[in-house]
């Protein structure tokens, strides 16, 4: 649109209608002497103002598609097969001159890590200014004009500031603004979003969503959105394209997809997210059985077939077309069928739930097949513990009077932002940091000393964790067999009779025989995190600290964890301590929720209570920040500013610089207790709890 | 535990299922750099373990007839001052060099890792204390702190070996403790102190492992400078002792002759030059194999 000289477009397709074409793209990569095939066949089109979603698990090529799309692949990478076209332009026809003009002025990206994305090195001025020189060749006063205005149209409050900072002053959500802002100066014809939300809290992702809905309202760019996430896809896009493998198994609206998917990978990941308000003890989660397969290794049947509940012998005998009805594209011999896509969890059945009435007795807990009666004394308490760091002469308040228990067999859900303290106090829990002083920490009634040098080995052996990134949790030199034998000294076994026990364990998580020889980097994040688990469950501990444990990995491998850890507290009768940042997991794994704020206790009680309302106008902004597919268009609370630091806490209730509903001086003057708000549910609030909001609806009994 | 088959992993991704191992042996035979050091390795070891026995002549015999004669059919290297071969010579040469240098680099490795291995777990004012140490003598030139050593203890190879050990640990403490400063903030340290393992355990069984590949690229930068370090201090006295045929003393005994009979000092520089250049080739292979 802006350099007509640029003759070779692909004007006679009719492209030049479309921000992004992709014909029939494939794309390899070279690793040593072989060719991986990473995308096959790949056609889409992304019309002019339309918004595109690509969805699909780690490894199906999503990324691979963005890079294609300004030719700038890997040095390994080339298109192989196939045509692109970028605002009406044949990307394969342009030269490097050409392609670089392309790329400053018709197409931006944004990556998925705000903090590499920015040089630290620079301030954010200059980094504007050069995208204005190099774009539209003014510079100076007139550039800094410029990147002024785009900082406020991406609704920073105070841009000057802004742009005096360097990257590393910024907070992540706000570095991400700068470079949507930086994405947009230029008004590309196509805006690229490479999971531009996926290391940002839930409450600034919603936020980012929102200035990008709006900017697309304003702007009318077409938008490439890449996301692993099927809520955020559903509610940014007006068409989406599910991959899978490398190809393209589904695409069409939006709305129709995820209403009547038909494709039987679609409706598996869907399935796979616990639905909002979901319960471990009203059902499993949904997986997808086996691994994805290596891109390309696949040519002769449907790439999905060995995945397929649907899949007959014509799947694995014959590549499937795609077929298209009413622009609806599914590459399925079946597309009709996906609906029916048999579950596996009525087959199973429902995880082996708490007895319901446990879970609501007044002592708090499901004390389950743990005997009730005899049971006055929780588990684990924890009265005052605070956590102090000095840091150059600053306090930072990690943890501060956090007084809460957790009974036999229950699962303590703990939420909150990140900075909230939720992993600063599961170390507190470990040992891994020593409390302040006049903090305690009770096992069974007996006090725990603050570091785990200092536990004995039953007490080492009751506490244990699942950290949230298995690469990390693993040590790399050893084998499975090792990482797991080595917790089965703490219970003194050997010889024989420990490899019995580990092959037990080993079972229990459902790993092979044949793991147990290998290291983690030849397993799969999931397996890697099944070693995991298996390692905090070798010692037959009480309290198993959840730490993310499945942030890292993908949604159908996600399902099967959560499946894991609901059977293994089945039999053994653990407690979970499980934090998370995805309040549809917690919902769906916790008896009792724990809402942190700057290491405060700012709500405890029952899952359902917590959910439903009345809840601290924290949680409620928390909640209405929680993608969901079910509640698109739903009303939503956000947060202003930004969490303060824990080194200057706000006086009074530390909420009140962000709370929507803060009633007056009150909350900047006093700290509000944890005062009841319904049985076992407290709340630290200065509004009562009869006016504080349960507007959402009550989860649905699915 | 029913009806999982949705859990079950099976064995699905042809992941190579031969190991870390067996891709860096690949690696290793696959790079030039370390096949090349390694060649002249071998064949300076040849040497040394064979030393009088493969000289076409006796490397101690004078010959006062044929003294600083230039290198002919007879004498290929020539003769020296008092008409030994020099080309013997330069085979058995390699003897100590090869004797002091890799015991000096290697008790430098183990004592540089145990201590950065401490320091870098630890932390703490240890760390402040010993970084702090490690940076002062890193000021010193290391040839003089040496030489002080060696002139207060004696000249002998043990000692020798000793001192440059010694001058060693702290430059690879250094780089060792910043790669223990990095495997500490890895989980599976935390998972080892939650199973109450001890300290030793926890930094000989979990980390050393982890950081093993570091040391030992380290261990062969330092050959490379231990060899240089042995034939400077034989060049000036205080490194192997006369009468061993070392190519440091013959360089100090020939070295003002240089002039007329180039020869005398030629070859044993060549071979000191060319350990160092093995060396190093093999440095740069493995640091190669080990990022793979």
């Amino acid at each position: 649109m802006k350099d007509v000289e640029n003759g070779n477009g692909g004007a006679g397709h009719g492209a030049s209608a479309d921000a992004l074409r992709f014909e029939n793209v494939s794309v390899t990569y070279r690793s040593g002497r072989s060719e991986r095939r990473v995308l096959t066949g790949v056609s889409l089109a992304i019309r002019r103002g339309e918004s595109y979603g690509l969805v699909g698990e780690s490894g199906c090529g999503k990324s691979t598609a963005a890079f294609a799309a300004i030719r700038y692949l890997a040095r390994n990478g080339r298109v192989s097969a196939g045509r692109i076209w970028v605002d009406g332009r044949d990307l394969m026809a342009l030269s490097q001159a050409q392609l670089r003009r392309l790329r400053a002025q018709s197409v931006s990206m944004v990556y998925q890590d705000p903090g590499r994305a920015l040089n630290p090195s620079l301030r954010i001025d200059r980094q504007m200014m050069e995208v204005f020189e190099i774009a539209e060749g003014i510079s100076g006063d007139a550039a800094l004009a410029r990147a002024r205005e785009m900082l406020a149209r991406v609704q920073i409050a105070s841009p000057d500031r802004v742009l005096r900072s360097y990257p590393h002053e910024l907070s992540g959500g706000m570095q991400q603004r700068v470079i949507i802002a930086m994405a947009l100066s230029t008004n590309p014809a196509l805006l690229i979003l490479d999971e531009p939300t996926t290391g940002l809290d839930a409450t600034v992702e919603a936020e980012v969503l929102d200035l990008v809905t709006r900017l697309r309202a304003e702007y009318g760019n077409s938008i490439l959105f890449i996301s692993h996430s099927l809520p955020v896809i559903a509610r940014m896009c007006d068409r989406v394209g599910v991959l899978y493998a490398g190809e393209l198994v589904e695409e069409g609206p939006a709305e129709r997809v995820f209403r009547d998917p038909r494709h039987p990978y679609t409706v598996g990941l869907m399935r796979c997210v616990p639905a909002y308000g979901m319960r471990k003890d009203r059902g499993r989660l949904e997986t997808i059985p086996g691994f994805l397969p290596t891109p390309g290794s696949i040519t002769d049947r449907c790439v999905f077939v060995e995945r397929c509940g649907n899949a007959t012998e014509r799947c694995a005998r014959e590549v499937p077309p795609p077929v298209t009805l009413e622009g609806h594209l599914a590459r399925c011999f079946y597309p009709d069928r996906a609906a029916q896509l048999p579950r596996q969890s009525l087959a199973a059945p429902a995880a082996a739930p708490l007895a319901p009435a446990s879970v609501s007795s007044p002592t708090g807990g499901g004390a389950g097949a743990t005997g009730a009666a005899g049971l006055a004394v929780p588990l684990l308490r924890t009265q005052h513990l605070s956590k102090t760091y000095l840091i150059s002469g600053k306090r930072f308040h990690a943890v501060h009077d956090v007084t809460l228990e957790l009974w036999p067999g229950e699962t303590l859900g703990l939420v909150g932002e990140s900075g909230s303290g939720k992993s600063s106090l599961a170390k507190l829990l470990l040992g891994l940091s020593a409390p302040d002083e006049g903090s305690a920490i009770e096992l069974s009634g007996d006090v725990l000393p603050g570091r785990a040098e200092e536990r004995t080995r039953g007490q080492l052996k009751a506490l244990q964790i699942v950290f949230q990134n298995p690469g990390a949790a693993l040590n790399r030199s050893q084998t499975v067999r090792r990482l797991i034998g080595r917790s089965l000294r703490l219970v003194g076994l050997s010889g024989p009779a420990r490899e019995v026990r580990l092959r037990e364990i080993a079972a229990s998580v459902r790993l092979t025989p044949r793991h147990l020889d290998e290291k983690p980097r030849q397993l799969s994040g999931g397996l890697k995190q099944r070693v995991g688990i298996a390692r905090a469950f070798a010692g037959g501990p009480s309290i198993v600290v959840c730490d993310e444990p499945t942030s890292a990995l993908d949604v159908s491998v996600q399902s099967a964890i959560l499946n894991l850890l609901v059977d293994l507290q089945a039999q053994q009768k653990v407690s979970y301590l499980f934090i998370s940042h995805d309040l549809n997991v917690v919902h769906y794994l916790s008896d009792r929720i724990a809402v942190l704020y700057l290491g405060r206790l700012m709500e405890i009680g029952p899952s359902d209570a917590v959910f439903s309302g009345p809840h601290h106008p924290y949680t409620e902004a928390l909640l209405s920040a929680n993608p969901s597919l079910e509640e698109q268009g739903a009303e939503r609370i956000r947060l202003r500013g930004e969490l303060p630091s824990a080194s200057n806490l706000p006086r009074g209730c530390v909420f009140h610089t962000r709370c929507p509903r803060k009633i007056g001086a009150i909350c900047e003057r006093e700290e509000p207790p944890l005062a009841a708000a319904g049985e076992r549910h407290a709340i630290r609030c200065h509004i009562p709890a009869a006016e504080l909001g349960g507007a959402r609806a009550t989860p649905a009994n699915r | 535990m029913s009806a999982t088959a949705d859990d079950i992993a099976r064995p699905a991704q042809p992941q190579p299922a031969s190991g870390l191992a067996r891709e860096r042996w690949h690696a290793a035979c696959r790079s030039p750099t370390l096949i090349a050091g390694l060649l002249i390795l071998a064949f300076w070891i040849v040497c040394a373990l064979f030393g009088a026995g493969i000289t076409p002549r006796d490397p101690y015999a004078d010959d006062l007839l044929a003294t600083l004669s230039p290198p002919s059919a007879a004498h290929w290297f020539g003769t020296d001052q008092l008409g030994r071969d020099i080309f013997s010579r330069v085979i058995v040469g390699a003897r100590d060099i090869l004797i002091v240098a890799p015991l000096a680099t290697l008790l430098g490795t183990v004592l540089g890792t145990a201590l950065g291995l401490c320091i870098g777990y630890f932390r703490g004012v240890l760390d402040d204390v010993v970084s702090r140490i490690i940076e002062a003598l890193q000021a010193l030139p290391l040839v003089i702190v040496a030489l002080m050593a060696l002139a207060a203890v004696g000249t002998s190879n043990a000692t020798v070996v000793v001192v440059i050990g010694f001058v060693f640990t702290p430059l690879i403490a250094r780089t060792v403790r910043s790669a223990v400063l990095n495997e500490t903030d890895l989980e599976y340290v935390a998972a080892a102190r939650l199973r109450g393992d001890g300290t030793l355990a926890i930094l000989f069984i979990e980390i050393l492992p982890n950081v093993l590949p570091i040391a030992i690229v380290e261990m062969t930068v330092r050959l490379g400078y231990a060899i240089f370090f042995v034939a400077s201090l034989s060049f000036i006295g205080f490194g192997i002792q006369p009468p061993s045929a070392d190519w440091g003393i013959a360089i100090a005994e020939n070295y003002s002759l240089i002039g007329s009979y180039w020869w005398t000092v030629l070859f044993d520089a060549a071979a000191t030059a060319s350990l160092v250049i093995g060396v190093n080739l093999v440095t740069d292979g493995l640091a190669g194999v080990f990022d793979t």
